[in-house]
């Protein structure tokens, strides 16, 4: 029986009202009386140098406040990294300024040279064609390997190359690896390329920046994951501001996937600026801005050896990738191709020796950093390529290769870093080949070929690291900032409850799934409980939502401090009761005495808790706990994914007939959000596989600008997707036994995708090894036909 | 400035609009129905689509005085007067037809205008129909659901409750 | 957007006065228009809106059994109306953008935009159809010069087209899958007199007529006539979504479609 309430309950969102009725508070809803607004004059180059900016005919236009340029934000500071990564020399990797506007050079198509506010929009726009401005124009760099090349370009004139670092994880010792790689029965080698993205949540990025001179207040509301990371940044790198003069606001957050994580130079701007003008000022981004100025994801180009003895186990892995970090360093850019790429290498398998090389790359693009999975979809990608195309060329099951060289002990520690917790693949397995029915995949195959269609089966498995992130392990791996999280239980008077937490909910539910569990944990209907979330000015501290992390830390957050205030509770009621504490029983919003009939009534003890007179001398009157989490190790959630496509022979056209996937997810809290999770990670993942694609021409121009060249998946791009969680092994080391669900989708379902396609074509007769995507018709058709 | 007179949700509003203001603009500005969102500036994503004269249209692709006289529906007409959602708004509720909301309004827009022509649609035709409507959270699954539901089919025998 | 200034004639006449001013611009649906202003890459000093002259409403029959549009009937009602009389045409616009789109774009922005992925184009030319504008008429085989590059003079309004309707035809399209689009269109009508194939999305040249193809087909009206036919790749667009080889081949596959379904 499914429960109807509490933990294990699909409890309908309460925040689908406000949504549904036109209600929501987004930021581009917040209008401040008197705003300005901001209007970013753009280069169209990729990359050249600033040899004139005249600002003064536009300052002179109808309605504009003031023009900035990079001159007056000399002496601020550029917006920063979070993570510094060290080389495999032991040097810290080059890190570039960043200005806020242009400082003599334009890097990529997109970055913003002036800000011009005025009174409307439009008149801000009029006046952003008035500048004089002259670039002269340098050769762009955009090819990796090219801008990797001694004697190229450079991106950066004050760095010593355009390489960012030259990380290594995993085997040091070269010798040894080819030692393995010498003595191996098959080799499979598969170059491939994991296509720059664009995350596009249907919200544009919006920052409203406001400032009270009376008080010396800021505040800025904006499209963000993580309010209080914002803050931080802004206030301690960028504007210098103290943290108690300055509120960031994130409020209905539509859509983040990682790209409203970062700190963008156009929040530090509006909050700048709102003080230098004397006026809010607000921006909204529009969607062909957005393609140029949010950061984009993946761009990985990488070649990975997959080293097998005879009796097909896997004895080694070596890849080799050049990740593209674009322009400039983004917020968390430099950790995503390393710390949460390499680390993730090992995937489900016992491959004993392995070695991760990634060289990160800038070039005259956009910045690039996470985005739906980071890092572990283009590990994931990478591996489960591979390790398809070895069973084809050995001409062995893909399931039952997968099968042999899965991690069976646990916990197990990976040869790159990671130590897994917990699991079981082949459970995992089991539940989806049932749930998938492959065993009906020959009559499928058979029914489309009937058709005329090619019909392939495409097989995934996937783990990933999730609920970042131990603070010491990071922090020794380069993060400039803790990953734990917080939050506080605030009990009123009559019982009910606020609970403020530090992560972010942008379509995650949290402000129904939370609830349930501090409901649960109290035995009080789930309405008594609400989630405040987004704004520093009322939360203790959070570091956001990101990396599937929200339930793993900031949930668990919430469960100590819950505990707490049982505790203390239970104190309170041991008074009430005349009894010892310890025989002090919490069952459905009663407390009881051990062993009696004696009881009191949750909201007698909370009544208590605020006017205490009959109250213990020893204890505080309130009921108000706030907990900080900082976990012991990763989450890691598993998965294997299954994929039907057909394809058109004549078109080379892949439609998705059927997609499963079961996860193992530890413990879920709702089974109704959980599906919605991956339904929406899939949808993003066949996106990647078969439509989106962000890409640029020689001369850093951007090709995808907009949605009439950025493919994004449609409802009628996609089929009902089967997603079976049953197969369940809790986390060992958090409270609530989760793992996390946001990612999973977007890692497990690219390569089931590519698989499925590859097996279509081969069971077809064309003997393809690899497409890269998106697995376009055009490139199908190609690869059919060369 | 010239003076834009329509029926929005029921209600005559009128207001001084340039010749460029968009009606998406004349909504979210003019009459603060924020409702109504703007996701892109080529016509593709769909979270502007209201209803004008009944059909659906994208707001932030036609002049608000093209607008001039015309009956407007809005998300914020869609539920009763006592604030109770309708079959539709109820129906993605209940399956969970939206996560951050943003593209919510659009869709909820584009399937009262399907339904209105096509009161049972299969779900080919419910995804064909949402061509104009970008989602980037749901995968689209829970929300050609609700459709289905909202138009009283059974939804249940869909894979993945 | 620039300023302009809005005018919502509900005449032809009236129409044709408010196009003599100094660039003034017609606005048809507005489908295509309003994003271009969006982006300030037109500056019209007056919008001309074709959306109140009920003149240039609607799908006639006329008495020689050829259909007439108005050049400010939206996609979806020639979809719904011209069902009946061409379907085929019917079909067409109604897989023009989106539901939403449909309900305001119109053909005359279409035609007159003469998009080279745009779908009425490979109709209108497809069709050997007529474009009435306030001055003359003006046959398909004239009227479309290129990328949007039409034989209309400034100020020019398309009030009508006229479309023979054909014994057969067929519209096959092929999606951009970004912008919906056609990635390659093709439109074959077959009539007593003869076959005309229009393919739109594929060429530089914008929407053209496959003679080759016609001149098979002509010969023996069956797909098979049409094996080792293929337009010659060098003219074809190549771009993100596919080569100039794959959008010549696809003009071969669907042609094939569009006779096979007219058979």
């Amino acid at each position: 029986m499914p429960k109807d309430s509490g933990i294990g309950a699909s409890s309908k969102r309460r925040e689908d009202v406000r949504f549904l009725t036109g209600a929501g508070n987004y930021t581009d809803d917040i209008n401040v009386a008197g705003q300005a607004y901001v209007h970013f004059l753009r280069s169209d180059i990729a990359h050249g140098r600033i040899t004139s900016l005249d600002t003064s005919a536009a300052e002179a236009m109808p309605g504009v406040v003031r023009v900035f340029t990079g001159k007056d934000f000399e002496g601020v500071g550029g917006m920063p990294c979070g993570w510094e990564v060290t080389d495999k020399h032991g040097a810290p990797m080059q890190e570039p300024a960043h200005p806020i506007l242009a400082q003599g050079k334009v890097r990529h198509v997109g970055d913003p040279i002036a800000a011009i506010v005025a009174d409307s929009l439009e008149q801000a726009r009029d006046a952003a064609e008035a500048i004089d401005l002259e670039i002269e124009e340098l050769p762009a760099v955009i090819d990796m390997k090219a801008a990797a090349q001694e004697g190229a370009t450079l991106v950066h004139d004050d760095l010593n190359n355009n390489v960012c670092y030259d990380w290594q994880l995993g085997e040091a010792d070269d010798a040894k690896v080819n030692e393995v790689f010498a003595g191996a029965a098959h080799v499979t080698t598969l170059d491939l390329v994991n296509n720059r993205l664009v995350a596009n949540p249907m919200e544009p990025r919006v920052a409203v920046g406001e400032y009270k001179r009376g008080t010396d207040e800021y505040t800025l509301y904006t499209t963000s994951q993580n309010p209080h990371v914002i803050r931080l940044l802004m206030c301690a790198f960028v504007l210098g501001l103290p943290e108690h003069k300055v509120r960031v606001v994130a409020p209905d957050v539509g859509g983040g996937f990682g790209t409203k994580i970062f700190h963008y130079a156009e929040e530090a701007f509006c909050t700048f600026a709102a003080k230098a003008c004397n006026r809010p000022v607000k921006w909204t981004s529009s969607r062909s801005e957005a393609f140029m100025s949010d950061a984009h994801g993946r761009d990985h180009v990488s070649k990975i050896e997959l080293a097998l003895d005879a009796d097909n186990n896997f004895i080694g892995l070596r890849t080799n990738t050049y990740a593209n970090l674009g322009a400039y360093l983004s917020t968390f850019s430099s950790s995503v191709p390393t710390w949460l790429h390499g680390t993730l290498m090992a995937g489900n398998y016992k491959t004993p020796v392995i070695q991760v090389n990634v060289k990160a790359m800038f070039t005259n693009t956009v910045p690039v950093d996470a985005y739906r999975g980071a890092g572990r979809p283009e590990a994931t990608f990478q591996l489960e390529r591979v390790v398809d195309k070895a069973a084809r060329e050995l001409g062995v099951d893909p399931i039952a290769l997968r099968r042999q060289n899965f991690i069976t002990q646990f916990p197990y520690d990976t040869p790159v870093a990671l130590t897994y917790d917990t699991g079981d693949y082949n459970g995992t397995m089991d539940k989806l080949e049932a749930a998938a029915d492959l065993a009906g995949f020959a009559a499928r195959r058979a029914a489309s070929e009937a058709k005329g269609k090619l019909r392939g089966l495409g097989i995934n498995c996937y783990i990933e690291a999730c609920g970042i992130a131990p603070s010491n392990i990071v922090g020794m791996l380069g993060a400039r900032a803790g990953l734990y999280d917080a939050a506080t239980v605030r009990v009123n008077a009559t019982g009910s409850i606020s609970v403020m937490v530090g992560a972010h909910s942008h379509g995650q539910g949290h402000e129904t799934a939370f609830p349930q569990v501090v409901a649960d944990m109290i035995g009080i209907d789930e309405s008594m409980v609400e989630i405040v979330h987004g704004d520093t000015s009322k939360i203790p501290f959070g570091m956001g939502t990101y990396g599937s992390r929200s339930l793993a830390v900031c949930g668990s957050a919430m469960v100590k401090a819950t505990e707490k205030v049982i505790d203390k509770a239970k104190k309170i009621a041991a008074h009430l009761l005349e009894a010892s504490e310890a025989d002090i029983e919490l069952k459905d919003g009663q407390f009881s005495v051990a062993g009696t009939d004696k009881s009191v009534a949750w909201g007698d003890v909370t009544l208590t808790a605020y006017v205490p007179h009959n109250y213990p001398l020893e204890v505080e009157p309130g009921l108000e706990e706030t907990a900080f989490y900082d976990p012991a190790n990763f989450t890691y959630p598993a998965g294997a994914y299954a994929c039907e496509v057909e394809v058109d022979p004549e078109t080379g056209q892949v439609s998705i007939e059927k997609f499963t996937a079961a996860d193992d997810f530890g413990n879920i809290i709702n089974p109704m959000i959980v599906d919605g999770q991956v339904h929406g990670g899939i949808g993003q993942g066949i996106g990647q596989a078969l439509l989106e694609n962000c890409a640029y021409d020689e001369n850093g121009q951007l090709l995808s600008a907009s949605f009439m060249d950025y493919a994004m998946p449609r409802a009628d791009d996609v089929p009902f997707y089967g997603v079976d969680h049953s197969s369940q092994t809790p986390c060992t080391h958090n409270p609530l036994g989760v793992k996390g669900c946001g990612e999973a989708g977007a890692i497990g379902s690219p390569p089931a995708v590519v698989n499925a396609v590859l097996d279509a074509l081969n069971a077809g007769g064309k003997a393809v090894d690899h497409i890269d995507m998106p697995v376009s018709p055009s490139r199908v058709w190609a690869a059919m036909n060369s | 400035m010239t003076q834009v007179s329509m029926t929005v949700n029921g209600k005559s509003v009128s207001g001084d609009v340039e010749g460029r203001t968009l009606l998406s603009s004349f909504l979210r500005d003019h009459l603060s129905l924020t409702g109504t969102h703007v996701g892109c500036d080529t016509a593709q994503c769909g979270a502007c689509v209201v209803h004008v004269n009944g059909e659906a249209v994208k707001s932030c692709n036609m002049l608000a005085l093209e607008a001039d006289g015309a009956e407007v529906g809005t998300i914020e007409g869609q539920s009763g007067p006592d604030g109770s959602l309708n079959v539709i708004q109820q129906a993605f509720q209940d399956h969970h037809g939206l996560q951050c909301g943003f593209c919510t309004p659009g869709m909820v827009m584009s399937a009262a205008a399907l339904l209105k022509d096509n009161p049972r649609p299969t779900e080919a035709e419910i995804r064909k129909y949402l061509e104009g409507n970008l989602c980037r959270c749901t995968g689209y699954h829970n929300i050609v659901k609700a459709i289905m539901a909202a138009s009283g089919q059974d939804a249940s025998s869909i894979a993945a409750e | 957007m620039y300023s302009f200034e809005f005018e919502k004639p509900t005449t032809i006449a009236d129409a044709v006065a408010a196009m003599g001013a100094e660039d003034a611009q017609a606005l048809g649906g507005g489908q295509t228009l309003i994003p271009t202003l969006k982006q300030r890459l037109a500056a019209p000093s007056v919008l001309v809106s074709m959306s109140g002259i009920a003149e240039m409403q609607g799908v006639c029959v006329e008495d020689d059994g050829s259909v007439t549009i108005g050049g400010a009937t939206p996609h979806a009602t020639v979809a719904r109306e011209a069902a009946g009389s061409y379907p085929a045409l019917a079909a067409l616009a109604g897989q023009i953008g989106d539901p939403a789109v449909r309900n305001r774009g119109t053909i005359g922005g279409s035609v007159a935009n003469n998009d080279p992925a745009a779908c009425y184009p490979a109709g209108v030319l497809g069709s050997g159809a007529t474009v009435v504008t306030n001055t003359r008429q003006i046959a398909a085989d004239d009227f479309f010069e290129g990328m949007f590059s039409t034989a209309l003079d400034e100020g020019e309004i398309i009030t009508s087209v006229r479309f023979p309707v054909p014994q057969a035809a067929s519209y096959q399209k092929f999606l951009q899958p970004a912008s919906r689009f056609a990635l390659v269109g093709v439109y074959l009508a077959r009539f007593a007199d003869g076959v005309r194939v229009a393919v739109t999305g594929a060429s530089e040249d914008g929407v053209f007529r496959w003679s080759e193809a016609e001149a098979a087909l002509n010969t023996e009206f069956r797909a098979d006539a049409l094996m080792g036919l293929k337009v010659n790749p060098m003219n074809m667009i190549a771009d993100l979504h596919g080569s100039k080889d794959y959008r010549a081949h696809l003009v071969a596959v669907m042609t094939k479609c569009a006779v096979q379904a007219c058979l």
